[in-house]
C-alpha cells in the first residue's frame, strides 16, 4: 500500500483530520529544509508537501514565488533536494516517525530532468506521491501510468471553476487524495472560506472514496474549524513559508518554534 | 522534408509533438470556451467581416508591399520587398492580434481585458483596441521595461489603461506573461486575457497566427501582383514569432518559396547571451506549452539578452518548433552589433527607422538577397516602426536624447 493511503488509514480509524503542510525545498537552504520537515513531522503533519522551486510558477502567489526565487538564486539544484530529502527520510526512520512526502512540481522540470530519471530519484528519496499543478488530467496520461507502476500517487486539482463532467475525469485519474482548491486563483493566504467550496465538497464526498483536502488560502485554525466537517485534510502553504521567509533575520530556531506553534494550532482545530 | 504540414492544432492543441496545454486545473475552463468561441467565430462570415472592416478602416490595411530600392542595390542581388506593417495604426503588427482579440471578447461577453507587454508594443495596441470597444484594461509590464519604454507607458494610460508594473524575477516581458496569468487565474470568469505573440496554452498560439495571418495574405496578393510571381524567400524575425507566423503560414504550402525566421542572436552563443530559442534551446515547456524553450538542465528558464526588446524572451510558439523540426522553416540568426548596423544602413538608405525587431530581418534578407540573382524576390516581413527604440539605440551608441 502507497504510504500516503496507509496515512489516510490510521487517520480515519482514529476519526482525524488530515493536516498537510507545504515547504519550498532549499529555502532559506536545504540544511534548513531537512530541519524544517522534521520539526513538521513532530507536529502533527500527516503528509508534508515539499515544493521543488520553478522560475516560473505561474498557480503561485507572492510568497511562495518570492520563496522560489531565494532557493534558485543560491543556486539549488533539483538533484540536491532529493538528496536532503532521502537523508531525512533516514533520520526519520530512526525515530520511527512515518509521514509521507509528496514533490510539488511543475511539469517543466520533470521533462528536463528526465522523466524516468524524476520517478527513480522520487523512490529513492523517499517520496510517496506527486502534485504537478501545471498538468492537466489531459496530459497527465502517460505520466500516470509511469507513476501507478512506481507505487507513487499522482495527486490531481479539482477548482471551483471545473465542471461535473470534468471533475469525475480527474477523479478516475486520482490517487492518494484529491486536492480540493479554494477558490479560481493563486496560492496565497485569504480570510473567508467561500460557501461554494463546501457545497463542492459535499459532491464531490458523493463522487470518490478518495480523501478530499483543501488548499490555496488555508492558513488559520478558523479556517481549520470550519473545513473539518467536510473535507478530510487542509493543506496549508504560504501561511508557513512566511514564517520560513523570516529565517534570515529572526534565526531557524525561532522559525522552528513558530511553525510548531503554527501547526500545533492547527492540527488542534482540525480535531478538537 | 515533411510535405504534408498540420495547419491547425490537432484535439491536444498540437502541431505536431508541440504545444498542448500546461497550465493550472482553473484556466482550462477558460481556455475551452475561448476555443469553442473561436471555432465559431472562424465559420461567422460576420465575424470575419466585423474583424477585416476594423483593420481596413481603423488600421489602415492592407498595408503596403514597397520595393526597397536602395537597400536591393546594397545588397547587390534579389529585389528586396518591405511588407509595411509599421505604417499600420500604433506602429507595428501587433494590432492586428489585439483588434482580432478584443473582437473575441466581446463576443464572449468578457468584461475586462489583460495583457502582457515587454518593449509596449503590444500593450500599446491592446490598450487601443480596449479604448475602441470600452473594455477596461490592465497591461503588466516588467519594471525594467517600465524604466526603458517610457513613451509606451505614457500611452498606454493616455488610451485609459492601467499599466501594472511587475517586480518579480528579471523584470520584465517573461515574468510580465506569469503576473497576467496569474492575474487570470483570479479572474477567469469575466476577463480575457490578450497574449501578444503565438505563444502560450492551446488556442492561443492558433488564434494569434490566424489573426495576424493577414499579413502573409496580403504579401502573397500583392507580391504576385507586383512582380507577377511568389517570392523566392521571405523572411522575418522571430522573438515568440508572432509577426513571423502570421507572414510565413500562407506560404508554408508554397513549395518553392523558402522560409527563414531570424532570431536574436544578442552577444553570442553563450548561455545568457541570445535569445535564439531554436537556435540554441531544446525542447521543454514554458509559459504553457511545450516547445523549444532555453532552460539549464534542471528545468529552470534561462536569461536571455537581447538589444531587441521585443525578441528577448526565452520561449517561442510552438507552431516554429514543428515548423523547425519538420524542415519547412530555417532559423537563423542575427546579433546585436549587426542588427544595430541594418537599423543605420536602412534608415539611411530608405528613410525608414526599422523596429530593432525588424531591423534583424533585414539584416538576413540583405544576406539572402546578395546569394541569388536580380531576377528573385525575397519578401521581408517589417514587423515595425523604429521610435521606440530611438532612446536605447542612443544609448547603447554612446549618445543621450535626454
Amino acid at each position: 500500500m502507497n504510504a500516503i493511503d496507509t496515512a489516510f488509514e490510521s487517520l480515519k480509524t482514529g476519526n482525524k483530520k488530515a493536516f498537510i503542510p507545504f515547504i519550498a525545498a532549499g529555502d532559506p537552504d536545504l540544511e534548513s529544509t531537512k530541519e524544517l520537515v522534521k520539526t513538521l513531522a513532530k507536529n502533527g503533519a500527516t503528509v508534508i508537501e515539499i515544493g521543488f522551486p520553478y522560475s516560473d510558477p505561474i498557480a503561485d502567489g507572492p510568497v511562495i514565488q518570492a520563496a522560489y526565487t531565494r532557493a534558485l538564486n543560491k543556486g539549488l539544484k533539483i538533484e540536491n533536494i532529493f538528496k536532503a530529502i532521502a537523508e531525512v527520510s533516514l533520520d526519520l526512520e530512526k525515530e520511527k516517525i512515518r509521514v509521507p512526502f509528496v514533490a510539488m512540481v511543475s511539469m517543466s522540470i520533470i521533462h528536463r530532468f528526465g522523466k524516468e530519471k524524476f520517478i527513480a530519484e522520487c523512490l529513492k528519496g523517499g517520496f510517496s506521491g506527486l502534485i504537478i499543478p501545471d498538468l492537466p488530467v489531459e496530459e497527465s496520461l502517460e505520466i500516470s501510468k509511469d507513476l501507478k507502476k512506481a507505487a507513487l500517487s499522482l495527486i490531481l486539482l479539482v477548482t471551483p471553476n471545473t465542471p461535473k463532467e470534468r471533475a469525475l475525469l480527474i477523479l478516475s485519474a486520482c490517487s492518494g487524495f484529491v486536492y480540493c482548491v479554494s477558490v479560481s486563483g493563486i496560492t496565497g493566504e485569504r480570510d473567508k472560506i467561500p460557501e461554494e467550496l463546501l457545497t463542492n465538497l459535499a459532491w464531490l464526498r458523493k463522487q470518490t472514496p478518495l480523501p478530499l483536502c483543501v488548499g490555496f488560502g488555508i492558513s488559520k485554525p478558523e479556517h481549520a474549524k470550519v473545513l473539518r466537517d467536510h473535507a478530510d485534510g487542509v493543506i496549508v502553504g504560504s501561511a508557513i513559508v512566511k514564517h520560513i521567509e523570516t529565517a534570515e533575520k529572526a534565526g531557524l530556531p525561532a522559525v522552528k518554534i513558530a511553525i510548531a506553534n503554527l501547526a500545533g494550532s492547527l492540527v488542534t482545530a482540525l480535531n478538537s | 522534408m515533411n510535405t504534408k504540414l498540420q495547419s491547425i492544432p490537432d484535439a491536444m492543441g498540437r502541431f505536431g509533438l508541440f504545444g498542448g496545454r500546461y497550465v493550472p486545473e482553473t484556466l482550462i475552463e477558460a481556455l475551452n470556451e475561448l476555443t469553442t468561441e473561436y471555432e465559431k467565430a472562424c465559420k461567422d462570415e460576420a465575424f470575419q467581416q466585423e474583424f477585416h472592416r476594423y483593420l481596413n478602416e481603423y488600421v489602415g490595411r492592407p498595408s503596403r508591399l514597397y520595393f526597397a530600392e536602395r537597400l536591393t542595390k546594397e545588397a547587390g542581388g534579389a529585389k528586396i520587398l518591405l511588407k509595411r506593417e509599421d505604417l499600420n495604426h500604433t506602429g507595428a503588427h501587433k494590432i492586428n492580434n489585439s483588434i482580432g482579440q478584443a473582437l473575441l471578447a466581446k463576443r464572449m461577453g468578457k468584461k475586462r481585458i489583460i495583457a502582457e507587454t515587454g518593449a509596449g508594443q503590444h500593450g500599446v495596441a491592446t490598450a487601443t483596441a480596449c479604448a475602441l470597444f470600452n473594455f477596461p484594461c490592465r497591461v503588466y509590464m516588467g519594471e525594467e521595461d517600465i524604466r526603458r519604454q517610457k513613451l509606451n507607458v505614457f500611452k498606454m494610460q493616455a488610451m485609459g489603461a492601467e499599466v501594472c508594473p511587475v517586480t518579480t524575477g528579471s523584470r520584465t516581458l517573461r515574468d510580465a506573461v506569469n503576473e497576467a496569468m496569474r492575474d487570470w487565474m483570479s479572474t477567469v470568469g469575466d476577463t480575457h486575457y490578450i497574449i501578444g505573440s503565438a505563444v502560450g496554452p492551446h488556442p492561443f498560439p492558433w488564434i494569434v497566427r490566424d489573426f495576424q495571418s493577414v499579413i502573409g495574405k496580403e504579401s502573397r496578393e500583392q507580391c504576385i501582383a507586383q512582380t507577377g510571381k511568389l517570392p523566392k524567400v521571405v523572411v522575418a524575425s522571430v522573438g515568440g514569432g508572432s509577426n513571423a507566423a502570421g507572414m510565413f503560414f500562407p506560404f508554408i504550402h508554397d513549395k518553392d518559396v523558402e522560409i527563414v525566421g531570424v532570431e536574436a542572436g544578442g552577444r553570442g552563443p553563450k548561455p545568457g547571451g541570445n535569445a535564439a530559442t531554436l537556435s540554441h534551446g531544446a525542447p521543454g515547456i514554458l509559459h504553457g506549452a511545450f516547445s523549444y524553450v532555453l532552460q539549464d538542465a534542471d528545468g529552470q528558464t534561462a536569461d536571455v539578452h537581447s538589444v531587441s526588446a521585443g525578441l528577448d524572451y526565452p520561449g517561442v510558439g510552438p507552431e516554429h518548433s514543428y515548423w523547425k523540426d519538420s524542415g519547412r522553416v530555417k532559423y537563423t540568426q542575427v546579433n546585436d552589433e549587426e542588427a544595430l548596423a541594418g537599423f543605420d544602413l536602412c534608415s539611411k538608405l530608405e528613410g525608414v527607422l526599422p523596429a530593432l525587431e525588424t531591423a534583424h530581418a533585414v539584416v538576413e534578407a540583405m544576406r539572402i538577397a546578395s546569394k541569388l540573382s536580380k531576377d528573385d524576390v525575397v519578401l521581408v516581413c517589417f514587423s515595425g516602426r523604429g521610435d521606440k527604440d530611438c532612446y536605447e539605440i542612443a544609448r547603447v551608441t554612446g549618445e543621450s536624447l535626454e
